[in-house]
């Protein structure tokens, strides 16, 4: 059991929902540790806590979509238990999803009372439809938006605002917001920031769950942190501060996480030379043997484009690609596995794993797929590689599709390093992955460096990209930026990204 | 953890289903008091089993085989046309059927994997052409006949030592699936099960997915031709010997727990879903319902089996009920 210091403040008595020693586990991995959430009327309490901590199943519990193990839902002081999300509804909490639920081809008034309209003579009563959405509307204060109007042709703020009134035309007191900034513009954020202190203002009990530090300070007056399904800390947000939230987050200081840099760089493994396709021009760089080297730039600035050309997927059109030293053509992704370079790709599900099959056939499946004879045959290893990258997993014959993240992801790294690749590119590679797996696979990446094999790292995280490279390369638009040793600040990486010049 | 002897996913609830129907055939029938009467049944079962191991193969792999039951009919005309009741035309004849067969499955799979076309329209492309080809050779009434030596395969027996006699469709049903098993464990097997899971993984781990596809085809077809001259000792010449074997093999497959769109199921499964479809087929004749009925016995299995994959997770886990849970 991970030690929990809770801190909790003291209990309004008005406290709308509550939810006591929530566990939750499925196939056997504890999602949810006794997490106790108390939501009062006209509070806006922020929940936060990395990918995976149990942020999203604690939104589910809340909104009826998975019932809980054990442990306790109050509504107003009256035990409830929801079978379904029908009933969380009926019980007054709705949850306001990233993606919409609206009906694009339809008005605002028939969306927010859809399935629920007005009937007089037997038919929708359109006029009743729409003063009841306007008398909403303008409690709201958002008299911009007709009731009349296509929900298509409104931006995606306003579209936040109607999915906002839905909920609230279905007597809504606790809204809980997932993630509500991820799809807007900046400029609409302090649009929302109204919207939601007129919400609280107005009596509802406000769920906030994100991880931008800034909105949880601006807005909320409680903060609940959560980590590897417990509760860390729910403490009124005047007594908290920004490193003191990441801290509780993460559970360990930041420096930790990263293994140290290799001192001594070997051959160079690979070497480009002006290499270039539509997506990507002129790139010259090398990396050598026992080197980690971050790749940074801006989403569409041709980080995983150079990655997936020198994989052969899109090759280079111009220039040389050197392995060790020879001039190689790579012209797919069989002769690139059989010169040896590796690919762990972004997309994890779709291009890296075999869902349905077990952790051995995918641990094997690279092998399988481009070896021959003996080699592909062989199996021996396998419990060596499994205990290698650390997989944990109820026995090679468990489908993978049941590991988490971390695990899937070092399953990944198991099927290539099956094969002992010279270069291995990694994209993202720890995307939705929990606080300890990632540490667990920089080590990783960093041992196998230090074994001798050249890694290229494609990451959007900064702090990652920074605390593992030895050496950053930035792209924009296509090209390479610029050059950063170890240890740049991400003002630099940033800078170079976005095109506004070489650092000093 | 406990451990169990590992049967592949969804191999169990097709073997109890299989022992189930076994029992009942030895409540409904005198002939299912000795061995023999299994030992008849299994002889009956075997070009069925012999195409669900084919089948499973290109179901395994993501596709659909539709032209097995129109390949096995037109194998059985061209075979007594060209035996003509001639002992000495037996081997060279079975030798080009298995020969057609692998063309028959090349382009079934070369079609598929270069031109692009869905293996549903393909092979149901395919099942049209041959049974055309089969109908303007024949004029309708298939014409020659089988020699003695190429029907012992389909109705002969081989003295096995202490076994005493075993049926030759037997001895090749045993081969057969005992080959697919272990062919299923190698890693080209696995791969053939990965491609139907998740291709572009396959793919861009090196793999050549079109090769294994081509693969599936092939020994689909291969392996109806098997079933074709299995079926043409066991039941004789007629244009019709193998209409609908193909929905039947397909059936035969899902009842097997095998999941349709690939990448789940065994080739051990598959063939007991065949050798189930034949021991019902025989209870529902031994309890007198009528031989009409089979087709919609198929249909309601078929459907049913799909649907119990899809809601699989969920009745086993209301059925299963809450475990404590753990400690």
């Amino acid at each position: 059991m991970s030690v929990t210091h809770v801190t909790q403040g003291v209990e309004h008595p008005v406290a709308v929902v509550r939810l006591e020693g929530i566990e939750k586990s499925f196939f056997g991995v504890q999602v949810l540790r006794g997490v106790n959430l108390s939501l009062r009327a006209g509070e806006v309490h922020a929940l936060v806590g990395e990918n995976g901590a149990g942020k999203s199943t604690l939104l589910k519990v809340l909104a009826g979509v998975h019932r809980p193990d054990s442990g306790r839902i109050v509504v107003r002081d009256e035990e409830v238990s929801f079978a379904a999300p029908r009933d969380a509804q009926a019980a007054g909490i709705a949850i306001i999803h990233q993606e919409f639920t609206l009906l694009e081809h339809r008005t605002v008034a028939e969306n927010v009372f859809l399935g629920r309209e007005p009937v007089r003579r037997g038919q929708v009563d359109r006029r009743a439809l729409e003063t009841e959405t306007r008398r909403l509307l303008d409690w709201l204060g958002e008299d911009g938006i007709e009731p009349g109007t296509e929900v298509a042709r409104l931006s995606v703020a306003r579209k936040q605002v109607v999915e906002i009134v839905k909920a609230l035309s279905a007597d809504a007191r606790v809204l809980a917001m997932d993630e509500p900034t991820a799809a807007l513009a900046d400029n609409e954020v302090e649009l929302l920031y109204g919207l939601v202190r007129r919400l609280r203002d107005r009596g509802i009990a406000i769920l906030y769950v994100s991880h931008r530090m800034r909105e949880v300070f601006d807005l909320s007056s409680r903060i609940t942190v959560l980590k590897d399904g417990a509760l860390v800390t729910c403490a009124p947000t005047a007594d908290l501060d920004a490193d003191q939230v990441v801290r509780h987050m993460v559970g360990r200081p930041l420096e930790a996480l990263y293994p140290e840099r290799a001192s001594r760089p070997g051959a160079v493994r690979i070497a480009l030379r002006g290499a270039g396709n539509e997506r990507v021009r002129n790139l010259t760089f090398d990396v050598r043997a026992g080197e980690v080297v971050g790749l940074a730039g801006l989403q569409g600035s041709g980080r995983s484009a150079i990655a997936r050309a020198i994989w052969g997927v899109e090759p280079f059109t111009t220039g040389t690609v050197e392995l060790d030293g020879v001039p190689t053509r790579v012209t797919g992704p069989r002769t690139a596995v059989r010169k040896g370079i590796g690919y762990v790709t972004e997309d994890r599900k779709g291009e890296g794993l075999a869902l349905r099959q077990s952790v051995r056939d995918n641990t094997l499946l690279v092998r399988r797929a481009a070896c021959r004879g003996a080699v592909a045959r062989q199996t021996a290893d396998l419990t060596r590689l499994l205990g290698e990258v650390g997989v944990i997993a109820r026995g090679p014959h468990q489908e993978v599709r049941y590991l988490s993240g971390g695990n899937q992801q070092k399953v990944v790294l198991g099927k290539w390093l099956a094969v002992r690749p010279r270069v291995l590119i990694v994209d993202e590679p720890t995307r939705g992955v929990d606080v300890g797996a990632k540490q667990a696979l920089y080590r990783l990446l960093r041992d196998l460096a230090d074994d001798g094999m050249a890694i290229l790292m494609v990451s959007s995280e900064l702090p990652e990209l920074i605390g593992m490279s030895d050496r950053i390369l930035v792209m924009h638009e296509g090209a390479l930026a610029g050059e950063l040793p170890a240890g740049a600040d991400e003002e630099a990486v940033m800078g170079l990204a976005t095109g506004h010049g070489a650092v000093a | 953890m406990r451990a169990r002897p590992r049967l592949a996913d969804g191999t169990g609830p097709v073997l109890v289903v299989l022992l189930v129907l076994l029992v009942a055939l030895a409540f409904a029938g005198p002939a299912y008091a000795e061995p023999s009467g299994y030992l008849a049944l299994l002889k009956r079962a075997a070009p069925l089993v012999v195409l669900a191991v084919g089948q499973y193969f290109v179901i395994a792999s993501g596709g659909f085989d539709l032209s097995v039951g129109s390949l096995v009919t037109a194998e059985v005309v061209v075979a007594a046309r060209l035996v003509d009741g001639d002992d000495a035309n037996t081997w060279w004849v079975i030798a080009s059927l298995l020969g057609c067969g692998l063309l028959v499955g090349l382009v079934n799979g070369l079609i598929t994997t270069k031109l692009l076309v869905p293996s549903f329209i393909v092979t149901l492309g395919m099942l049209l052409v041959l049974d055309g080809a089969v109908f303007l050779w024949s004029g309708g009434a298939p014409r020659g006949a089988l020699s003695p030596s190429f029907r012992v395969l389909g109705r002969g027996s081989a003295d096995v030592g202490v076994l005493g006699q075993v049926p030759w469709s037997v001895v090749v049903l045993l081969v057969v699936v005992v080959a697919a098993a272990w062919f299923m464990r190698s890693g080209t097997g696995r791969m053939l099960l990965a491609v139907g899971d998740n291709e572009n993984v396959v793919r861009l781990a090196g793999g050549r997915v079109d090769r294994l596809r081509l693969l599936a085809f092939v020994l689909s077809a291969l392996l109806a031709s098997v079933a074709a001259i299995l079926l043409a000792g066991f039941a004789g010449v007629s244009a019709q010997v193998g209409e609908g074997l193909e929905f039947r093999a397909i059936t035969a497959v899902v009842l097997g727990g095998v999941l349709l769109g690939g990448g789940r199921g065994s080739v051990v499964a598959a063939a007991a879903g065949a050798l189930s479809l034949e021991a019902l087929f025989s209870l529902l004749n031994l309890l007198g319902v009528s031989g009409a009925l089979e087709s919609a016995v198929q249909g309601v299995i078929i459907i049913a089996a799909v649907a119990y994959a899809a809601h699989g997770a969920g009745l086993r886990r209301m059925l299963r009920r809450p475990v404590p849970h753990p400690a």
